[in-house]
């Protein structure tokens, strides 16, 4: 077995990713900085082992920050899923820049992906920094989570990131969809200022890492 | 769009459509529609995959491609040992990848492009 990159060498890694360049509000498009990022998927891997040897699917991914990070760290296939052509060509300049053969990506809306994808066939590991379902898109944490659940095999874990508000919610909703869910780690994130939904510059929200496994 | 993926891929979402699988691939005239990568190669990984992936699909997605030539018409038994079929199977499913093309629909006929390597398989409202 390959010895597991440091966390801080990732970080550093995923620094030098491009993110995007016009962040669209409406599909809330704010990339996971670096540090959260390595942060996520260095646990992942070192406390689970969930990404090495693995397929990943990076729901709604954006610059595929978690996608590269997931192959850094051993992931043998990843699909990256976004609804945004330019968010997807970013993410293949940013794949092409560290010469990554092991990620494909996907121009979906993700709630379409389930039926997209042949039963049998379905993730080890789904990893995601969806759209917090802020305004114009209540509720679409919870159906990225929902999405991702489908999408895994029956051994499947996926992780996420949702706002801290929505941990009860979440607690409550675990038994119905079968998986045990456990907060990693609350993290404080702060929303950037290229996302100007918000007056301020940037504001700091509470934001949990989940951890959610099949269980059958 | 590696081949692997190809594999996964159904088009289920549009409607009246019941098995929507597997998906024909025609590739655009220009040359550089199809690249063959380098992807470092795990056993392991391989057979594991081999016993998800639907194989005829690949055989005919490769014979779309034109590079059916030395892919074996079924998994041989005991494949996990056999290294020289576990590295055609990783170079069929992780190396060979479409990079122009469209994706076609069995039962309707309806094309998704494949466009630098990236498959648009978004579906109008209408044809959900
Ligand atoms: C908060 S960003 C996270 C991006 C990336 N995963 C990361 O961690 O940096 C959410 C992403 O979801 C995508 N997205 C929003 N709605 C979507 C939908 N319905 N289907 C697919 N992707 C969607 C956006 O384009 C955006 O890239």
């Amino acid at each position: 077995m390959v010895k597991l990159m440091k966390r801080k060498e990732l970080e550093q890694h995923l620094q030098e990713l491009d993110g995007f360049s016009k962040p669209k509000i409406l599909l809330e498009q704010y990339e996971t900085r670096a540090h959260i990022a390595a942060c996520m998927l260095h646990t992942i891997e070192s406390a689970y082992g969930d990404l090495c040897g693995k397929t990943v699917l990076d729901l709604g991914c954006g610059c595929s920050v978690l996608g590269v990070g997931s192959v850094l760290l051993g992931a043998s296939y990843v699909l990256g899923v976004d609804i945004d052509e330019e968010a997807l060509k970013i993410s293949t300049s940013n794949i092409n820049q560290f010469e990554l053969n092991e990620v494909d990506l996907l121009h979906t809306d993700v709630k379409i992906l389930p039926l997209l994808l042949r039963g049998t066939q379905k993730f080890d590991t789904v990893v995601m920094n969806p759209p917090f379902g802020t305004k114009h898109n209540k509720g679409l944490d919870s159906l990225f989570l929902e999405i991702g659940l489908q999408c895994l095999s029956d051994k499947g874990v996926l992780y996420s990131l949702h706002k801290s508000s929505t941990r009860d919610y979440f607690h409550r909703k675990a038994p119905s969809w079968k998986v045990e869910a456990r907060v990693l780690a609350e993290l404080r994130y702060d929303l950037p200022a290229t996302y100007k939904f918000h007056n301020k510059t940037s504001v700091d929200i509470e934001v949990d890492f989940w951890r959610f496994e099949k269980k059958n | 769009m590696k081949l692997l993926t190809h594999n996964i891929l159904t088009s289920k979402c549009l409607k009246g459509v019941t098995v929507g699988y597997p998906l024909g691939i025609v590739c655009h005239t220009q040359a550089k529609e199809v690249k063959v990568n380098e992807v470092e190669f795990n056993p392991e990984f391989i057979s594991r995959m081999i016993q998800k992936v639907d194989w005829p699909a690949l055989c005919k997605a490769a014979e779309n491609l034109g590079h059916s030539d030395d892919l074996p018409p079924a998994v041989v038994d005991d494949y996990e040992n056999n290294e020289e079929f576990l590295k055609k199977a990783h170079h069929f499913l992780m190396e060979i990848e479409v990079i122009n093309g469209d994706l076609i629909c069995p039962e309707t006929g309806r094309k998704f492009p494949v466009t630098d390597g990236i498959p648009n398989m978004l579906a109008n409202e209408d044809e959900v």
